[in-house]
């Protein structure tokens, strides 16, 4: 269950210390562009005690690590990998050669220290042109990719146009990366909405993605999170009608019906899929029972 | 562990954690510490500094801290940033 992801700075104690009790489903600790780059050897080794010793229960830690084109990756991954953090986020990932070398790099790493491979998962960060147009192939470079995450703020640099609240610039690439994940079977997480203090904004914009097919969001200020959560939660109504749908499909098979239908609507294969999808994230949330 | 070191330093004023600087000097170490919670926590401070110094070999330094209250994973992380920058010849290092 990640509907929220929130980046923490990595060199900054006071707010990776809070990081269990600020609501999000995952922490993003951040070594890259959060940390100044004569601070990256504090910074890291700050990430790996925190880890060490708060482990933060209950909630999904996610390494942002510096980028193939820095001296600090592999640093990164060697003090990382032994802490099995759920997920290595690796930033400008513009192909699937970039991704098979942070995947061969963190084998090597986990055959070093007797884990299984795979135990640690990558999410790609895609925040280039590039990585836009190869997303499916950074989505199914290697089993180990859970989910594949969109950078709106590089990529408007980028595409040489100005980031909006609105978005339309980069409605292409959130189409582009939805598809490219739903296609490679792997999560796809939304850009950060950055006007921190625009409560209506966060809500619309959340919803477009959800809207769209992300299976979250990430967030870079605590304020955005129970807004993120409540838009990538199914609601009441979803899920009493997904019952519904199943309940229906069941009194079907028992009648022998090959066509089911629910307040006048059939109900085909993509419906019964959908209200499977919305049980199982209410099961998560403690909001529903299996089917 | 070959006790050469510079002048380093590491941390920040910032709430919930520490501000370190450590130097050669010729006599024997000495460590100095501020600390918003001196009065609960001062000797185990001061203790665990003394103690990654021992680990780590380092004599004949001045450790000065000035602690805004961080947790003992942070004073370890601070610690062993500022020992290694000591080593690499005392300025900050990726």
């Amino acid at each position: 269950m990640r509907r929220s992801m929130l980046f923490l700075p990595g060199n900054t104690p006071n707010m990776i210390l809070s990081g269990d009790c600020l609501g999000a489903d995952a922490i993003i600790l951040d070594l890259e562009d959060a940390v100044a780059p004569d601070q990256k050897d504090a910074a890291r080794v700050l990430v790996r005690n925190a880890i060490k010793y708060l482990q933060f229960p209950g909630v999904e830690k996610i390494i942002r690590i510096n980028s193939l084109d820095t001296p600090y990756w592999k640093k990164d991954l060697d003090e990382m990998i032994p802490l099995k953090p759920e997920l290595i986020m690796t930033p400008k990932t513009s192909c699937a050669a970039d991704v098979l070398e942070f995947d061969a790099y963190m084998s090597e790493l986990e055959d070093k220290l007797g884990y299984e491979r795979n135990t640690v998962k990558l999410m790609p960060l895609i925040e280039t042109a590039l990585g836009v147009e190869n997303a499916y192939a950074i989505a199914s470079a290697s089993k180990r990719v859970a989910a594949i995450f969109l950078g709106a703020e590089d990529l408007s640099a980028d595409l040489r146009c100005k980031r909006t609240k609105e978005g339309k610039e980069i409605l292409y690439a959130r189409g582009r990366m939805v598809l490219a994940a739903r296609a490679a079977n792997v999560d796809v997480y939304d850009t950060p909405f950055t006007d921190v203090n625009d409560d209506e904004g966060i809500r619309v914009d959340a919803e477009f993605a959800k809207g769209l097919g992300f299976t979250g969001k990430a967030s870079i200020s605590p304020r955005h999170v129970a807004v993120i959560n409540e838009v990538f939660s199914p609601t009441q109504k979803d899920i009493d009608y997904a019952y519904e749908v199943m309940e229906a499909i069941r009194i079907g098979k028992e009648q022998g019906k090959g066509a089911v239908s629910l307040h006048g609507k059939m109900i085909d294969a993509p419906i019964v899929a959908r209200a499977q999808q919305t049980i199982d994230m209410a099961v998560a949330l403690g909001l529903g029972k299996e089917a | 562990m070959e006790n050469k070191i510079a002048k380093a330093s590491c941390g920040t004023m910032e709430s919930s954690d520490a501000y370190m600087e450590l130097e050669p000097v010729a006599g024997a170490t000495q460590i100095e510490l501020q600390s918003v919670v001196e009065h609960q926590f001062g000797e185990s401070i001061r203790a665990l500094a003394a103690q990654m110094l021992a680990e780590e070999g380092i004599e004949n330094v001045r450790l000065s801290i000035i602690d805004r209250g961080a947790l003992e994973c942070t004073l370890r992380a601070r610690l062993e940033t500022l020992i290694g920058r000591a080593r690499e010849g005392g300025s900050a290092h990726a």
